[in-house]
């Protein structure tokens, strides 16, 4: 069993191709997303959460792969979405996410699991930003 | 062009939204979204308006007959107003509840129908309005200020 090595990365440089390595994902879209940066991510499977807590440039982890998680991404920005538990999504939601310049990425690992490996890179969650404003509201709000 | 207020309206736009068409639930929302892009509008006051819109078009795709939402640009505001035909909300104090939702287990499949559809609007919003008649439908108004950014 390995230990957490939180912050070993340099969280501002954390691109796709690290993310790739970190949960042996495979891309399923254009290789130049590889270079994509990624600054924060979210495991979600609710598309209203998504648009309320994330951030740009966020990553979403998710169980979910129908077209409205593409479209979501769209309206929000993230910088891509991996597919967890080895789902694939339809090539019909591959086209869109291509069209509209998004990567995806599909990972074995359950939700949870990749969600944590991902920590341990060093990457943050959307509410450990700090950048807040009315999007980051629930934290100060409600906690 | 300058409406009845003498508010002057740099562009308007106008998309239609089908009912129960999840292929096509998002497009007008991202066509908005590149649009506010284009005129080169904080990308904080784009990101509520692109979210307020896109539950906005959920919402009439998963429970109304169809609607459509009307988009006014102004140089203070960004004016969205979503009508659709439909059974319309009998008690919109409960619907605007977090966590109250009407929606079938296939649109909860989908990644909605948590019940924070219009709570997610109201916060992206400056000025939120909602009229609902039931066995007729439902009248967003939403209003984003350009100066407030987020």
């Amino acid at each position: 069993m390995s230990a957490c090595t939180r912050e070993l990365l340099n969280h501002s440089s954390i691109r796709i191709r690290d993310i790739i390595d970190a949960i042996e994902a495979e891309l399923l879209t254009q290789p130049s997303h590889m270079d994509r940066l990624v600054l924060s991510v979210c495991g979600a499977d609710l598309m209203s959460d998504v648009l309320a807590f994330t951030k740009a440039k966020t990553l979403l982890l998710t169980g979910l792969t129908s077209v409205q998680v593409v479209r979501t991404a769209g309206v929000v920005d993230l910088a891509g979405i991996v597919f967890v538990r080895g789902k694939r999504p339809s090539q019909d939601v591959i086209q869109l996410a291509e069209a509209e310049d998004l990567p995806l990425l599909v990972t074995a690992y359950p939700l949870y699991e990749a969600c944590g490996k991902l920590y341990c890179l060093g990457l943050k969650g959307c509410s450990e930003l700090e950048s807040g404003g009315r999007t980051g509201e629930w934290l100060t709000s409600g906690a | 062009m300058a409406d009845i207020r003498g508010v002057e309206t740099l562009m308007s736009v106008t998309y239609d939204i089908a009912a129960r068409d999840f292929v096509r639930a998002g497009e007008a929302a991202n066509k908005l979204k590149r649009l506010l892009q284009q005129l080169g509008l904080d990308p904080a006051v784009i990101r509520r308006a692109a979210i307020a819109a896109y539950e906005a078009e959920m919402n009439v795709v998963i429970h109304s007959y169809g609607g459509q939402m009307k988009v006014d640009i102004t140089p203070e505001t960004i004016e969205i107003l979503c009508q659709d035909s439909g059974p319309g909300i009998p008690d919109i104090e409960q619907a605007l509840q977090e966590g109250y939702s009407t929606a079938s287990e296939e649109i909860r499949e989908m990644g909605f129908g948590a019940g924070m559809g219009l709570p997610n609007i109201q916060r992206s919003a400056d000025q939120f309005q909602i009229e609902s008649t039931v066995g007729q439908g439902t009248t967003l108004h939403v209003t984003i200020l350009h100066e407030a950014g987020e």
